[in-house]
């Protein structure tokens, strides 16, 4: 009596192992492809990651175009206190023995593998398929744990009330927010980032955005053909965001 | 049969909604009328009752999937729904949102983050 029931159950588990070593579903349908198909209305797609390239040679010591642009398109305040939220910042380096100096903007670097994530204690800081990482104001709590945890300093926390928000932006007292990569411009198609036109318009082309993924693109090729470094890759947080000439 | 009765009740329904209109002794919230599109992406009976489902629900697709342009939009209601006067659904007593929402007696945070300005008007103020 017990027999077939016992077959019936490792018959099941059989299918079971089959559907999740996942070589075929049906004819033709492999689990792989349905993880990586597009959703039916667009959205973020884990083929690609978006990057950017940063070119030290090119940014202009005292240019301030990447952090304006990024404060008008994402309706920030643009104060200098320290409690002021500021999304880019620019940073003048100088090496010590040779006496070189280069100007950086550093924003999030939006890590493959991110501290803030991992850190988050509500699931409000995550990354996107697309290698974005964000945080979900409705469900952030502003304890800013990830404040603590990103070696970039790249998140701020908003401590007054905002208002004037831009439609695509929506921002509030009591998160920690930080860079999106103009998320809302890329997922209305288009194909830079706010900081990256400012910087192109002002003639410097040093901030090169595009899909590291793709390997036609322009931030691909440049990666490929020149040297270039993230930063503290020795945190091994494989950063989407590099610099080169540093 | 059924035809004629239907017929027979059409005036009747009429006059009793008319009365409850003039008689109703309780205050309704004054609802705006949207600015711009005749009919709303949904029925406004399940609009009233199911909307902040329906955002709640769409807002984790559009920010963890970047699912953007879905049927239900807080954005797309501010495009529609903000007052004339004002440019908000939230600013003035009467604007969409706060007229219900003060009826109610229901505290809505959505506005705390986001603007219940029509994309037109931030642009003017940023200006």
């Amino acid at each position: 009596m017990s027999e077939p029931e016992a077959n019936t159950r490792r018959g099941f588990m059989g299918v079971a192992a089959a559907g999740l070593a996942g070589v075929m579903l049906a004819p033709g349908i492999r689990l792989i492809d349905i993880a990586q198909a597009e959703t039916p209305q667009g959205g973020a797609k884990s083929t690609v990651r978006w990057g950017m390239l940063i070119d030290t040679t090119k940014c202009q010591p005292g240019c301030t175009d990447c952090v304006t642009a990024c404060k008008t398109e994402n309706g920030l305040t643009g104060g200098t206190r320290p409690t002021d939220p500021q999304w880019i910042r620019k940073i003048e380096i100088k090496e010590i023995k040779t006496g070189r100096t280069a100007s950086v903007p550093v924003m999030c670097q939006h890590c493959a593998d991110p501290p803030c994530v991992d850190v988050c204690p509500t699931g409000a800081s995550f990354k996107r398929a697309d290698g974005i990482v964000l945080v979900d104001r409705h469900s952030c709590i502003g304890c800013r744990y990830c404040v603590m945890a990103c070696p970039y300093k790249a998140r701020s926390f908003v401590h007054e009330d905002v208002t004037d928000q831009q439609p695509d932006v929506p921002r509030g007292k009591g998160c920690v927010e930080g860079c999106t990569m103009c998320v809302h411009r890329i997922d209305a198609g288009n194909k830079t980032t706010a900081c990256a036109e400012a910087c192109a318009k002002a003639g410097h082309d040093a901030i090169v955005f595009g899909d590291l993924n793709d390997p036609s693109s322009e931030i691909s090729r440049r990666v490929r053909e020149v040297s270039s470094r993230q930063l503290r890759a020795d945190l091994k947080l494989d950063p989407g965001v590099r610099y080169q000439g540093l | 049969m059924a035809r004629g009765l239907l017929l027979m009740l059409l005036p009747f329904a009429a006059a009793m909604a008319a009365a409850g209109e003039v008689a109703s002794r309780t205050p309704q919230p004054v609802i705006e009328r949207a600015t711009k599109g005749a009919q709303c992406v949904a029925d406004p009976a399940v609009m009233r009752r199911s909307h902040m489902d329906f955002l709640k629900h769409q807002r984790d697709d559009t920010v963890h999937g970047g699912i953007r342009g879905a049927k239900f939009s807080l954005k797309a209601c501010i495009e529609c729904h903000a007052s004339k006067q004002t440019a908000s659904v939230a600013q003035a007593e009467t604007n969409f949102c706060i007229s219900c929402h003060s009826y109610a007696a229901v505290k809505i945070d959505c506005f705390e983050c986001h603007t219940p300005r029509k994309a037109a008007r931030v642009a003017e103020v940023a200006q």
